[in-house]
Parts: structure tokens; sequence; C-alpha cells
């Protein structure tokens, strides 16, 4: 694309870019795609913190043997409602917020196909969040029988219980609603020319995405109403004293909970596919297969749900089909990790902190999608079971999997979003000291459970101190160094050197054909798509 | 007409196509969303299948009264092995004599549980069984068990309860032992409806006799 179309588009967007004036109708009462998409990721970014103190709080606990700091059950509150805020307080709505920046970006379209929706989408979340965090001063405390809310449990909960299903039932609605704008805007707001297999990976993850959380999160909405009227209206959908079965739980809940690991890595595939050739300088290698991988991965999630419950008892034949059919899931993995690596291979590469943190993503998620495989295995599983070595394998899928892959995109669109470029030198530090410390806090936690350490424990016997002591170092480490990004994020949105429309010299792609930062109404008439604006996939 | 009138009609005509293509795709997700709520509780049913067909949760077992009971002549036999426990809500004691037993398939054996109300109160418990392994429920057949009956311990009572049971010739040869665990759950609603007559009673005319439960004739030993 030549320099005159950029100046094309800057005349034509002076004239559109009418934001709305105060902070209400800017913010609260906003439809635009972009501020949405603000809202989202700012929300996230505070959800992480609070997250993130409550992993601060369980990992001083558990720095010596013996209890130190916290009642045993306010450290269960700690770990249930850690694990709640960060998958649908930071994770999900970062990646949402992701989709509503970039996917009209990417497929040249104005809007988000429903913009009044997805203001609602969002504003139940602070609701919805404000609803969770709010247990922890109820009589009784948060829900502490962990984020899997497994009955008889979880129905031992006190005042609070009520108040943390209907705040899930609100996160469920919220993110159906997000999920069924994506759907949307990407079936039928894509710009002519920008047929379904060119689109960016990014957005062909989140399409696939967007499927997996309408088809599962209405199964976690079922579950949790079961709950609700086994608490309070004396069914027995769970009760083995009325002729329930709390198995039968764990088997709806895991149905939607693995397809959800997966809604919260894809998108993270789609964001480290458009990185990797980015500063490659070479198109993604094998777009097809990644499409194809994506698409089995989702299928394959909704058959696998029962390898998160093999100690519960179950067939022998269930427990074989299980096994392999979870094995299975290793080979479009396996393919995607291939193909990033072929698209290095030979290419030019430069190591910006987006390409750092997005080959820490390459390596350090293929660590925990091998220890997943060990987990798989049914007769080590019943050794690994609730053991720290599944908080080390979920922690390195999730932590250096879709939140390095968070920062990698942040990084890498960041430009794009404010108009500057980030202070490089402190980017890089923030990859290299979160890269060194994620592996403190999180591998030693392998050994740990190997060793038969539990989770969800506040205490713990001597011989584990001294990994314990490691892990903990590792953890305040990391929680400190991400303040790094808050402060590099602040100062990139206050100001810095100017971003060119293309940031960087390698980036393909419709969102890089806009000026940066970019205008608040883009592609009010559809782009003109021709080859060198598509990033990968199909050529005309 | 001008050739920016034509390209703003055009794209006049895109957007209303595709605002309608928009809440096309709107209804069609929304009802894939209710569809898939119904499900989660469509998966309540569909357990209940996957069970009676494997046997799982011990849901094989089949409950025969005596005129029932088919005679075999098997001399192959295995291992029973008797559990109990009693749910945290429950202050019995609650156990198996038998812990094991030595069975031949077909044959018609007895096996005794004892239990004794330790709590201050009149309890109704209430009794739920499992057999591993799962399959071989299929092949437990009960005659007279004391699970099929809701159980009133008076204060300090103690009661045998035993459970008359054979095991199908059929069962697959790979298994050669079998557990059955009880576990003994408090019947809430039966045992404060029971209290709340037998406060009435003691009230009107004291006459314990008039406590009726559904197994009698354990009450009178």
């Amino acid at each position: 694309m030549t320099t005159t179309t950029h100046e094309d588009h800057n005349e034509d967007h002076h004239d559109h870019d009418h934001k709305p004036q105060g902070f209400l109708n800017r913010w609260v009462f906003s439809t635009n795609h972009k501020d949405i998409g603000t809202l989202y990721l700012v929300f996230a970014l505070l959800m992480f913190f609070i997250g993130g103190a409550m992993a601060m709080i369980i990992r001083a606990e558990l720095f010596m043997p013996g209890m130190q700091l916290v009642q045993p059950e306010f450290f269960n509150q700690m770990t249930t409602v850690h694990a709640l805020v960060m998958v649908f307080g930071a994770v999900m709505p970062a990646f949402v917020g992701f989709a509503n920046w970039m996917i009209p970006l990417m497929i040249g379209a104005p809007d988000m196909a429903l913009p009044r929706m997805n203001n609602w989408s969002f504003w139940i979340l602070p609701f919805a969040f404000t609803m969770l965090v709010s247990t922890l001063f109820m009589d009784g405390g948060a829900p502490a029988g962990g984020w899997t809310l497994y009955p008889p449990l979880v129905l031992q909960t006190g005042d609070s219980f009520i108040f943390a299903m209907f705040a899930i039932h609100m996160l469920g609605i919220s993110s159906i609603m997000g999920a069924i704008n994506v759907i949307a805007t990407i079936l039928n707001m894509r710009a002519p020319g920008m047929s379904l297999l060119r689109m960016p990976l990014f957005v062909w993850t989140w399409l696939i995405t967007a499927f997996l959380l309408i088809a599962v999160m209405p199964v976690l909405a079922g579950a949790v109403t079961m709950l609700i009227t086994d608490r309070f209206f004396l069914t027995s959908f769970f009760n083995a004293a009325g002729g329930g079965d709390p198995v039968l739980f764990q088997h709806i809940f895991w149905f939607f909970g693995h397809p959800e690991v997966y809604i919260m890595i894809l998108p993270a595939f789609g964001i480290i596919s458009e990185i990797i050739p980015t500063f490659a300088r070479k198109p993604l290698f094998g777009y097809t297969s990644m499409v194809y991988a994506s698409a089995s991965i989702a299928f394959l999630s909704f058959i696998v749900w029962a390898h998160h419950m093999f100690t519960v008892g179950m067939p022998l034949g269930a427990e074989i089909y299980f096994m392999f059919a979870t094995m299975m899931i290793s080979i479009p993995t396996g393919v995607k990790v291939f193909n990033w690596i072929a698209t290095m291979w030979r290419g030019s590469m430069t190591f910006e902190t987006p390409m750092l943190f997005a080959l820490g993503f390459v390596v350090l998620f293929t660590i925990g999608g091998f220890s997943g495989l060990m987990l798989a295995i049914v007769p080590a599983d019943f050794q690994y079971h609730d053991t720290y070595f599944v908080v080390a394998h979920f922690h390195y899928v999730l932590v250096t999997g879709s939140v390095f892959a968070l920062m990698a995109g942040t990084y890498y669109w960041l430009p794009k979003w404010t108009g500057h470029m980030y202070n490089e030198r402190l980017g890089k530090w923030h990859f290299w000291l979160s890269v060194v410390f994620v592996n403190v806090l999180f591998f030693p936690q392998h050994y740990l459970g190997l060793a038969g350490m539990p989770r969800r424990i506040p205490d713990y016997s001597p011989q584990f101190a001294d990994f314990n002591m490691l892990s903990s170092i590792g953890g305040f480490a990391f929680g400190l160094t991400q303040l790094m990004f808050v402060y590099i994020v602040w100062k990139c949105v206050r100001g810095g050197e100017p971003a060119t429309a293309r940031v960087w010299e390698g980036a393909r792609g419709l969102e890089w054909t806009v000026p940066s930062p970019a205008p608040f109404h883009t592609f009010e008439t559809p782009p003109e798509i021709d080859d060198s604006m598509v990033a990968h996939g199909e050529h005309m | 007409m001008s050739v920016a009138d034509q390209q703003a009609d055009q794209h006049a005509d895109r957007k209303k196509t595709q605002k309608k293509a928009n809440l096309r795709t709107l209804r069609r997700l929304i009802l894939i969303s209710i569809g898939m709520f119904g499900f989660g509780f469509a998966m309540w049913p569909l357990y209940e299948i996957f069970c009676d067909v494997t046997g799982f949760g011990g849901r094989g077992v089949q409950e025969v009264t005596t005129e029932e009971i088919q005679h075999y002549d098997d001399q192959r036999e295995i291992t029973m092995r008797f559990d109990a426990t009693v749910n945290s809500g429950l202050n019995w004691q609650f156990e198996a004599i038998d812990k094991a037993q030595t069975v031949q398939l077909g044959k018609l054996t007895v096996a005794s549980y004892t239990s004794i109300n330790m709590s201050d109160e009149p309890v109704i418990g209430h009794a739920v069984f499992n057999v591993a392994p799962p399959e071989a429920s299929l092949y437990f057949v009960k005659t007279e068990c004391f699970c099929f009956t809701e159980q009133l311990l008076l204060v300090g009572e103690q009661r045998d309860m035993p459970v008359t049971y054979y095991i199908s010739p059929d069962l697959p040869a790979d298994i050669e032992s079998i557990t059955l665990s009880y576990t003994f759950f408090k019947n809430i609603p039966a045992t404060l409806a029971y209290n709340k007559t037998a406060k009435k009673e003691i009230n009107n005319q004291p006459n314990p006799n008039n406590i009726t439960t559904n197994d009698t004739r354990a009450r009178g030993e």
C-alpha cells in the first residue's frame, strides 16, 4: 500500500472522528468497538492485579511450612477466588478486548455487528465481579471449595453461595453475548474480497473460540442452576442422599471446562500466529493447516472432558478412550508449533518485545503441553491427580501460554492503539524478568507435585520446604515485574515516539493500513483489498 | 446520478443487508445458546441411561422378591467385601458385621450390618449403596435390604441390618471379588416430621407403639 492511500484515509476520517464528549457518553454508553475494547483490556488488567494479589497471599502462606499468615479457610477462599478472577475476569475479558479492537480492523468492518449488545456484554462484567469479590467480606467468607465448584463441598458455602453463583451466571451471559457479536461480525461484516480463507489467523481462532463459548457457557449455566436448586429448592441432582450423584456434576462441569481451556488458548494461538510472521519477515507457514488444526482442537475439546476426573472411578474402557482421545489433541497442537517454527526457519528475525514474548510462549507453552500429555496417561494421572504437578501444568499453559500471548499482543498492537511507540528497552526488561521469574515460580512446582505435595492445602510437610520457598520468591518477583507492564503501557498511552501506520517493518494485514493511533471510525466505507494488504491466506 | 451518489447508494444497500444478516445470526445463536442450556439439563437423564447400561453407581443391582429367586447350581466362588460409611450429618455408628464372605455364585447369602443411634433424638436414616467394580452390579441380585426402606432408630437404639443377596452365575470370569458399600444419610425431612408428630403424641397419649416404620420386622428384635 502506498503512502497516498494513507493520506486518503486520514482525510477520510478527519470528518468522521466525532468522539462522544464527556466520560458518561464516551465510555459508559459507548458502542464503539475500539472504546469497548479498551474498556475490556483495562478491566482485565485490573482483574489481573486483583487475582495476582490473591496469588501473592497464597505464595506468602506457602513460603514456609506451618501456618504463618492466614487461616486455612481464608487460604481456600484465596485459591478459589484467585482462579475465578483470573479465568473469568482477566484472561477471558482480555481476549474479548483484543477481539473488539482488532477483528473489525482486521476484516475491514466499520464496527462490531451488534454495537449496543457489545456495550451490554462489557458493562455486566464490573457488576458481576463486584458481586464475586464482595463475597470475601460476607459471613462465612467467599466460596472455598475450588473454582470447579464441586458439590457437595460447594453447597456448604455460607451466605456468599448465591452471590457467587449469580456472578457466574452474569459472566456466562456476558461471554455468550460477546461470542454472538464476534460470530456475527466475522460472518457478516467482512469487507468485499476478505474471504474466509484470507482472514488473519487471529480472526479465525476467535471465530472458533466464539463457537466454543456459545456451546459450553450455557452448559455451565445449567450446572450452576442445578447447584442453586439443590441448595435452595431441595432437588437432588448432585445429592447422593436423594438419589443424585455428585459425579454427574463433574461430568457437566468438565464438559464445559475442557472447551473452556481452549477458549483461553485458541485466541492466544491466533495472536502468536500474527506476531511470528511479522518479526520473521515471512508469511505464516501452513496457513490452511493452522485453520484446520484450530478447528480440530476445538472439536476434540468436546470429547475428552473426563480426563479431568480419572480418579472418580470409571469403567476401564472409558479411561482408555479418554486417555487416547486426549493424547490425540497433541497432533493438531503439534502442527501449530511446527508451523511457527517453520515460519521462523530462515526468516530475517528481529527480537522486539512482542517477538520475545511470542518466542517465550512457543517454548513454555510447549512445556505445559508436555506435562499435559503426562497427565493424560491414566496410570500416571492417579499419582499426579490433585498435586502441585497439575498446578504447574495449567500455570504453564495459562500464564506462560495465554498471559504471555496477551502481553505479546499488547506490545504488538499498542502503537496502533495509542499512536506511540512503547519504551523498547523497558519492554525487553519486562520480558526477561518475567520469563526468568515465571520459571522460578512454576518449574519447582513440577517437582513438588511429583513428590506428592497436594494442591489447595495451606500447610505442607517439611520435605517440600525448599522448592516452595523458591517458588514463592519467583512468585513475588514475577508479581512485581508485572508492575513494569502497567508503567510501560501508561507511558505509551501518555506519549512517546510517534508510531507509523505500519509500525513494524514486516507487518501485514488491514489493521496496518489505517493510521496510528487508529481513528475513532475506520473502514466506514469498505476498503478495497489487494494481495499486499492480506497478512496470509489464499491469494486472489 | 453521479458516481459518488451511486457509491453512497451501494453503501446504504450494503448496510441494510448487513443489518438483516446480523439480526438473523443473532437469532440463530441465541437459539443455540438456549438449546445448549437445555443440553446441560439433558445430561442428567443421559447420565441415568449411562448408569443403567453400565451398572455404574450400583445401578445394575436387581431387587427381587423371594418368589422370583432363581435357583442355580454353580461351583464358582468369589470374595464379597462389605464396606460401611456414615455421612457426617448423621450421628450413628454403622459397621459391617461381616467384613468379607466367600460365596458361591447363585447361592442366596445373608450379610449383616449393625448401627447404633448415638445422637440425643430419634433419627430416620436412609442408606445408599454402590458396587465395585461397577459392571459387577449388573449381576448382583438383592432380595432383602435395609436400604429398601427408611430406618428409624430411637435414642441409643441398636439394630442389626441384614442384606440378602446372590450373585448371578453370569458374572464375567475376570471378576474375582466384589465390594458392596453403603453410606447412611440422615433423612432430614422425615426425621423432622417424625419428631414433630412424636412430640404431639407424647403430649396427648404417650404410647411408643404407635410409632411405625416400614421395617417393623427389624424393630421387633
